[in-house]
């Protein structure tokens, strides 16, 4: 990598990233990653969910210290960043997805917080309000100074996140996913803006999904896998369906499949319309069969199922199971109707951590366990047990709380949760996030053998081969639309990934694509 | 789709009017609006009972307001940073007592009574923002117990005794009474703490760090901010006014016993929230959080005055603090629709 690429950029380096490792307890984000950028270069920071990109970004910007490595300035010192101010100091700013501006503060504060220009020590509110203006100006944006940052839209709390950027005269601005919410517009706009940081000698670093993106505006690439570097070299020359196999390309482990008998469409969703989430969805899932949603982060997957459980409003389409359609906005209809619903954050919203393994499983039944209006402990406990034997949990005793279980089995108790109701349509959200590679395969079992029961199964899943492992036909989405709809025979990782990252012209699509 | 796609072409720029002028607009309404119901008050009790409003009832008024107000910006400061100060009303009872004592036990100048008052503050302020700030513990849950512990020391410092006015100099107890040019000397002296207050917050960058901390906590740990020092600065200011509030108790009351201003606490946060200062922080000034305490002592004054029982005061401040947070909450709720409208019209 030692070699340079040619472009505007001098001999070294601006800032030099050696061998940095990162774990968060037993999970390794990062594993001796290198990265080198160049002053007057836009290097693409590419990987599958999870690769590690994330954790990257926060060590550069001095909110995570990497375990071991070091970061190397351009005169070859060597820099330790261990807070966000000291990331600002040394002159590298960082423009999160996420944008973190303060919604009560003015917009010129938001540029200047914690730098505000002064006069003597006051504040210097004049100076501070021209010297944004300044800013906007060479952005070419409208913006007023004095306005909250309150309302903003997320193009226009970028800009003040870029703004920012030059107004310490950052030489080094990472970017993480700035495009995901932007329209096209906004994007060329964006672009223009990269292209002057560029120009001007600062090194950008450009984190995308969007593989066009890259392509359009990057000279450097390089590629996490795992929490590795897999790839780092200049972009002339490669393709993108080059950049798609380095990205994915991992052992596909073996899938044993057995073919299943589908029945009739049991869930059906029809132009699931949310303004400005998602568009014109219509899918169904059958009985006995395992459907998947795949896509990016953000492409509006879980916003999806949680509309059609009636968790979140929509504006308009129609679900319906069997020939029932669903009131809107309401979970108790769509669970009475017979829909379960497994959410992403089994934490937070599948399970009460302090109440026993035995109420948690019960918990969505107790309606049916009622006897003449009480609840018996005894059938509680003989319900709960017999659950949890047939998804093989594995417990100490019964009465511990959820907290005594490990992660994998508190998702097994989630789904027994749900499964012990006998439901139709069983909906999961990411089943197995964070759980380790045995208990996988175990919920993977149980998503199957709940299907081979005739239960239409609903899998929303970021791990491509969980949903190859898993699903009969997988549903790809991106940007809030519908964008292929793969049956088992046809999907690699490489197929869905290139859906999902739009370089899936190849493919039957569902709908046209109309995207620049 | 294609109705999406053509909105998008319009710039950006030209669609921040509109939710600018509406924050503008309810800010200016919120501190307008107070000093609407404090004049409508004024009026309808003058009206009713004209001595209201002569020299001596509005400077009661001022007086009791002085010592309301000061407490009121220190908390102003603290609930800015998204945080409680619930121990106030202990501190200032604890300052009034030691601090008064000094007379009868030492003989003590009055500027040693106030160092005193002060002194007492300061180290409770300082209990109060390194449980809060280093030991990162919520600060409902440090301020509700710290109000306990302080009142709890109070008790046992006083036992059965009490500061009477027979041990407290004529000078001290007079203090209350002085003008200058009409109005009263602690008025002017609370005012000017309450300027320097609002100067602090709009031209010092640790002033408009703590706006930033109460406005979003994350975002301020991402811009470096020192919240630690920060939100422990911010307790150690309230302790210390509440402190020297207590002297003033002293003043006015002379008598002082272990049940000196029980339930303060919740009267500051009224008048504090009353006066505009976001609940959740971020937002609001001190001279909101000192105007919220002026009307809340003009309310009660007033309702005195046309022989309104007193426990009707407290209710009537419960309304005016429930119409003063649904206030908050509408705006807010006005303000993300308005968000979600304009990102519609721009297009995924």
């Amino acid at each position: 990598m030692g070699e340079d690429s040619g472009t505007a950029a001098g001999g070294e380096p601006i800032l030099r990233l050696i061998d940095a490792t990162k774990a968060f307890g037993a999970v390794h984000a990062l594993e001796g990653v290198s990265l080198e950028l160049y002053g007057g270069e836009v290097h693409a920071l590419v990987g599958e969910n999870g690769a590690g990109k994330s954790t990257l970004v926060k060590i550069l910007g001095g909110v995570h210290q990497p375990d071991s490595g070091m970061l190397v300035a351009a005169d070859g010192s060597e820099l330790v960043l261990t807070d966000p101010r000291d990331a600002r100091d040394a002159g590298i700013s960082i423009i999160y997805q996420e944008p973190t501006l303060f919604p009560d503060l003015t917009v010129a504060e938001n540029v200047f917080i914690g730098r505000q220009p002064r006069r003597g020590r006051r504040i210097d509110h004049g100076a501070m309000r021209r010297q944004t203006r300044v800013l906007f100006e060479r952005l070419g944006i409208g913006l007023d100074p004095d306005r909250v940052a309150r309302g903003l839209s997320i193009a226009e709390q970028q800009i003040v996140e870029i703004a920012k950027a030059l107004s310490f005269d950052a030489r080094v601005v990472v970017m993480d996913e700035p495009t995901a919410a932007l329209s096209a517009i906004e994007v060329a706009r964006l672009f223009g803006i990269v292209e002057s940081l560029r120009s001007h000698g600062a090194a950008v670093a450009f984190i995308s999904h969007r593989l066009e993106e890259v392509f359009a505006i990057c000279q450097r690439v390089t590629v996490l896998r795992d929490g590795r570097r897999v790839m780092s070299q200049p972009l002339e020359g490669l393709s993108a369906s080059d950049l798609v196999r380095t990205m994915v390309g991992r052992d596909i482990a073996a899938r044993e499949h057995v073919a299943r008998e589908h029945g009739e469409a049991v869930l059906r969703v029809q132009g699931l319309t949310r303004a400005g989430i998602f568009e014109d969805i219509s899918f169904d899932v059958r009985a006995g069969e395992i459907v998947a949603l795949a896509g990016l982060v953000g492409a509006g997957r879980s916003e999806v199922a949680r509309a059609a459980f009636g968790i979140d409003e929509y504006d308009s389409g129609r679900v319906s199971v069997g020939d029932r359609a669903l009131r809107r906005a309401s979970p108790r209809a769509a669970m009475d109707a017979g829909v379960a619903f497994v959410p992403e954050d089994r934490r937070q919203q599948g399970l009460v951590m302090d109440l026993s393994i035995t109420d948690n499983i019960a918990l969505a039944s107790l309606r049916r366990l009622r006897r003449h209006g009480l609840l018996s402990a005894a059938v509680e406990r003989r319900f709960a047990s017999d659950w949890a034997g047939r998804l093989q949990v594995k417990y100490g005793r019964l009465a511990n709380p959820a907290t005594s279980l490990s992660g994998g089995n508190q998702q097994k108790v989630v789904l027994a949760k749900w499964l012990s109701r006998e439901p139709a349509v069983l909906i999961v959200d990411e089943p197995t996030r964070g759980i380790d590679i045995a208990t996988k395969s175990e919920v993977h079992r149980i998503l199957a053998e709940s299907a081979s029961r005739g239960v239409a199964v609903l899998v929303i899943s970021s791990e491509l081969p969980e949903v190859l492992a898993v699903a009969d036909r997988i549903l790809v989405m991106r940007e809030g639309r519908l964008q292929a709809e793969l049956i088992r025979a046809e999907a690699t990782e490489e197929t869905i990934m290139a859906a999902a990252t739009g370089q899936a012209h190849v493919l039957a699509p569902v709908l046209e694509e109309d995207a620049p | 789709m294609s109705e999406g796609r053509s909105a998008a072409a319009a710039p950006g720029a030209g669609e921040t009017a509109s939710p600018r002028r509406l924050v503008d607009f309810v800010l200016r309404l919120r501190t307008f609006g107070i000093i609407v119901v404090l004049a409508a008050f004024v009026l309808a009790t003058a009206l009713d009972q004209a001595r209201f409003v002569d020299g001596g009832n509005i400077r009661f008024i001022l007086t009791q307001t002085a010592l309301y107000a000061l407490v009121a910006v220190g908390e102003a400061m603290v609930i800015m940073t998204r945080n409680v100060d619930l121990s106030v009303g202990s501190i200032v009872g604890l300052s009034a007592y030691v601090s008064a004592n000094q007379f009868g036990a030492h003989h003590a100048p009055i500027v040693v009574v106030f160092l005193v008052g002060l002194a007492v503050g300061l180290v409770c302020g300082i209990a109060n923002g390194a449980i809060t700030a280093i030991g990162r513990v919520p600060s409902l849950v440090v301020t509700l117990a710290t109000l306990y512990i302080i009142r709890g020391v109070d008790t046992i410092v006083v036992g059965s005794g009490e500061v009477v006015a027979s041990t407290e100099p004529n000078s001290f107890l007079n203090i209350p009474q002085a003008t200058v040019i009409g109005i009263p000397v602690l008025a002017l002296a609370v005012a000017v703490v309450v300027a320097v207050a609002a100067f602090y917050l709009n031209y010092f960058r640790s002033g408009r760090d703590l706006y930033a901390i109460g406005s979003d906590p994350a975002a301020a740990r991402l811009a470096g901010i020192p919240i630690a020092r920060r939100v422990f600065g911010a307790f150690v200011i309230s302790g210390a006014l509440a402190g020297v509030a207590g002297v003033i108790w002293a003043s006015q009351y002379a008598t002082i016993n272990s049940t000196a201003a029980n339930g303060l606490e919740l009267q500051i946060v009224a008048a504090v929230v009353v006066g505009g200062v976001a609940i959740f922080g971020g937002s609001g000034s001190v001279v909101g959080a000192a105007l919220g305490a002026l009307l809340l002592q003009t309310i009660n004054s007033a309702l005195n005055t046309v022989g309104v029982s007193s426990l009707w005061t407290e209710a009537i401040a419960g309304f005016l603090l429930v119409v003063a947070i649904t206030l908050d909450r509408a705006v807010q709720l006005r303000l993300s629709a308005a968000l979600r409208r304009r990102r519609v019209r721009l297009g995924a």
